[in-house]
């Protein structure tokens, strides 16, 4: 048994390791920046064009445009129909992933080296001459309008919408992207092309590539993929201000379970105290099963299969919220658990012991997130959008190590708000009323 | 295309991770230890993480009567104390090393696995191994435990009417397959799990004559080999392994029909699941038709049923098919049906059936054949981007008997699939007596 710690010891003392992704800065001759990691063992590229904005700038009483719009740009293109579009992707066995959420709208796709002028002329077709037939657009809505009608009878979709409504007042995060039944009803053809000019535009794109190109040729397709787009679009959201309701808001659901989230204000990524507030919220609630929420909530009660807490970063507000479920006469209980670790954590701060655990996982589990081209490609965008530099990789976890016991304690102490943490519950909860009143 | 929600999940729980891939491609070697233990390694050498699995081949069809759940079960307490590990302390070591750990139980297997940096797998080994033999329960670890399985069934289950439904339509499709019983369990039977269930399913089936180690990553199949013959090779096999036999399906001689009501359902619709064979070692030629079958029926915006149910008569807001070919008795193929707002669930299953028809009268779209088939190569190109997917794909094949020949035949069996081979296996597995039809409603159905 010692021999085993002792073993255990050495591992954990091991330097971590340094992720190794050589990214160059790609300038096209057209003036598109993207990121790239040349990658040329698997003949195929991955890349990844995100639209900054993205559902959030849907115009006022058109909300769900931009939703239904992005649907609808693999449903023709060019001279070809839906299925013609499909069927010529299909042949090239490329991919393309249109989607969109409150800070992007996301094009993912990869195509063999191969394929890749079709690949490429076939996605350009896609992006800058999207068709938006009637017929296309009554059957995408038509399979928008069923997930609103699902997502009204889903706990989880029900207490997310309940909580981003109490959250954001009347900024475009306090609605579901997918807009309602009667904004989405209510939508023209006119309208999807109104939103298509609103977010595909060269001065909000931002482009990570990874595989088996050269940055000459990615620079000549960038310019031949996304150079005819026009310069600007819809001018950004200003930001939300975060309202943060106190108490408890009950949303009554018949269903043996009652899904609770819980939310209070958060901390931004350029913050000198970002990291110590990730090291502080790997401990709390993390996602990991050594988290103290999962420890009292789930190994030490039995009364949830997961709890998990996480810092909010969007573009336009911060917040930090978790989410447990429980069965309706057990979630009280589960609540209560989640309030008192919530204070303890404010007023004791962390221990060496779990500071040194939390900066090992965080340290240690980031290098194992560069594992293939279309997750890299991905990862790309991101830094760029959070304006990090490129050489930030390597340099990501000496802040992690640089994180001490009062860093934590005091970024607890300021930013967790025990009397402060709201919570919506969908479900009939026993024991569990409304409470809640508007306020800072 | 908008997903659904519903339907992406229900997508997530039919489909097979991906096509196949062929062997020349991958860097995969295998091995037997003396106890019996298999080993499969997947080199990638582009990062510098390693993920150890360890595949049983025990699963929820494997369990006793009367203890439905308790395979799923005994995978939760296998993150409890052994005699050299207190209770946490796998994954808590596993985080402190900055790597994450899960497991997952399904009908046929269960299966442990740990993503870590590279030079972590002998950690990995020692613990994965202790675990293989030495656990030890107490009578509190059974009771929060128990709490928690039923949580985890409240929230993939009783609260999700899909669920709920689609465990009615197994139930109704196996007449005497332990597979119409749900991974998770009944309800009534997990309330009533104890300890002695759980030991009773650890002894018999933890052995290293019934597993199959997979490690994937920036390895070299020489060093795996002497960890594992350190770790794992050091278990004596349990000679008192049972063949693996279950109570099979007898000839299904009558249409089932079920509807399930639940006032929370949003989006009605129809599902049919017919009996069908499933890969068979050395006989993967049906299972193949069936697979491309799903495809060119229901596998998405070009397929038939999309086509004139989403297309044409644009009946439904979605159409699909799933088959899961991958299992160790007889498995089923799906077609779901999705109707618009204004269509009735029987006009959309008479849609769907008339479609089908269709189907069986006008044969297979040469064209459509070929597009899938160049799916099926540039995948084999695609899937080297992920050799956890592929380590994935040979643990879950060697779980239900499929050798690493079956595996790296797979794509060349898919290649060589004719339109006659898929009409064939289409004309065979349509067998209204062998099917299902179900109905999810909101309301309550009539009697």
């Amino acid at each position: 048994m010692r021999l085993f710690y002792a073993i255990v010891l050495t591992f954990v003392t091991a330097l971590p390791l340094r992720a190794e992704v050589d990214i160059q800065e790609v300038t096209s001759p057209g003036g598109l920046k993207a990121w790239l990691v040349e990658e040329h063992s698997i003949p195929f590229v991955a890349l990844d064009v995100r639209f900054k904005g993205g559902a959030s700038l849907d115009a006022p009483e058109k909300r769900g445009a931009i939703n239904l719009m992005t649907g609808l740009l693999e449903e023709g293109a060019g001279e070809m129909d839906a299925r013609e579009f499909a069927r010529a992707s299909e042949g090239l066995a490329t991919r393309f992933r249109f989607s969109v959420d409150d800070d992007a709208l996301s094009v993912s796709s990869r195509f063999l080296v191969e394929n890749q002028d079709a690949s490429v002329a076939l996605l350009k077709e896609a992006l800058q001459n999207p068709r938006f037939d009637e017929e296309a657009i009554e059957r995408v809505r038509g399979q928008v309008l069923s997930g609103i009608r699902s997502s009204a009878q889903d706990p989880n979709d029900i207490a997310r919408e309940t909580m981003d409504g109490l959250l954001y007042g009347d900024h475009p995060y306090a609605t579901s992207t997918d807009g309602t039944i009667e904004s989405v009803t209510a939508l023209t053809r006119d309208d999807l092309i109104a939103a298509h000019d609103a977010v595909l535009a060269r001065d909000r794109i931002f482009i990570g590539a990874v595989g088996d190109i050269t940055p000459e040729a990615l620079g000549v397709l960038l310019d031949d993929l996304l150079g005819d787009l026009p310069e600007t679009g819809a001018p950004m959201p200003p930001r939300a201000d975060v309202t943060v309701p106190s108490g408890v808001t009950v949303v009554d659901f018949p269903t043996p379970q009652s899904v609770a989230i819980f939310a209070q204000k958060g901390i931004d990524q350029k913050n000198d105290d970002w990291f110590a507030a990730t090291v502080m919220n790997q401990i709390l609630g993390g996602g990991s099963f050594e988290s103290r929420l999962m420890d009292e909530v789930r190994e030490k009660r039995g009364l949830t299969y997961g709890v998990y807490s996480y810092l909010v970063p969007m573009d336009l507000a911060e917040t930090y919220q978790g989410s447990v479920s429980s069965a309706n006469d057990r979630i009280g209980t589960a609540m209560d658990v989640i309030r008192d670790e919530w204070a303890k954590m404010a007023t004791e701060g962390v221990t060496q012991q779990e500071l040194d655990d939390a900066k090992t996982y965080i340290t240690g589990s980031y290098p194992l997130r560069f594992d293939g081209n279309q997750t890299i490609a991905s990862i790309l965008v991101g830094m760029q959008m959070l304006d990090l530099p490129i050489d930030y990789i390597p340099t990501r976890n000496d802040k992690v190590e640089a994180v001490t016991l009062d860093d934590v304690k005091r970024v607890a102490g300021e930013l967790l708000n025990p009397d402060g943490l709201a919570f919506v519950v969908v479900g009939q909860p026993e024991g569990v009323e409304t409470t809640a009143t508007s306020s800072d | 295309m908008i997903r659904l929600p519903a339907i992406a999940a229900l997508a997530s729980l039919l489909l097979p991770a991906s096509w196949a891939t062929a062997a020349e491609n991958e860097a995969v070697t295998t091995f037997t230890l003396d106890n019996g233990m298999e080993v499969v390694v997947v080199e990638d050498h582009r990062a510098p993480s390693v993920q150890q699995m360890v595949w049983y081949r025990a699963g929820s069809a494997d369990e006793p009567k009367g203890s439905s759940g308790v395979a799923h079960f005994l995978e939760h307490l296998l993150f409890k104390a052994t005699d050299k590990m207190e209770s946490g302390e796998f994954s808590a070591t596993v985080a402190k090393n900055g790597g994450r750990d899960n497991a997952f139980t399904s009908y046929d297997y269960t299966a442990y696995f740990q993503r870590v940096a590279a030079d972590r797998l002998e950690l990995m080994m020692r613990m994965e191994s202790d675990r293989m033999k030495n656990i030890r329960l107490t009578p509190e670890n059974i009771e929060t435990e128990r709490n928690v399985i039923i949580e985890e069934r409240n929230q993939r289950t009783e609260n999700d009417p899909s669920a709920l439904f689609r465990e009615q339509m197994n139930a109704a499709q196996f007449l005497n397959h332990r597979y119409g019983t749900p991974v998770i369990g009944w309800m009534h039977e997990m309330r009533e799990l104890d300890l002695q269930d759980a030991l009773d399913f650890y002894d018999l089936y933890y052995s290293p004559n019934n597993a199959i180690l997979v490690v994937s990553g920036d390895v070299d199949p020489d060093e795996v080999r002497s960890l594992a013959e350190k770790y794992y090779g050091v278990i004596p096999a349990n000679p008192a392994l049972p063949e693996r036999f279950r109570t099979q399906e007898p000839p299904q001689t009558a249409a089932r029909r079920i509807t399930f009501s639940d006032p929370r359902v949003a989006q009605e619709y129809v599902m049919r699941s017919y009996l069908a064979p499933e890969r068979d070692s050395g006989a993967q030629k049906e299972a193949a038709a069936l697979t491309i079958l799903a495809e060119i029926l229901g596998g998405g915006t070009t397929s038939y049923l999309v086509e004139k149910l989403q297309f044409d008569s644009q009946v439904a807001t979605y159409a699909g098919s799933f088959y899961r070919g991958q299992s160790l008795d007889d498995t089923t193929f799906n077609l779901i049906v999705v109707p618009q707002p204004n269509v009735s669930l029987q006009e959309a299953e008479d849609a769907m059936d008339a479609a089908i028809a269709e189907f069986m009268e006008s044969g297979v779209d040469p064209e459509q054949l070929d597009r899938i088939k160049q799916q099926i190569r540039a995948e084999q190109i695609y899937s080297r981007d992920d050799a956890d997917s592929v380590a994935n794909r040979y643990g879950s094949a060697l779980a239900i008997g499929l050798t690493v020949d079956d595996v790296q035949q797979w794509p060349d069996v898919l290649e060589v699939v004719t339109a006659e081979d898929i009409m064939q296996a289409a004309r065979d597995v349509f067998d209204r007596k062998a099917s299902v039809t179900g109905w999810l409603t909101r309301e309550e159905a009539d009697q």
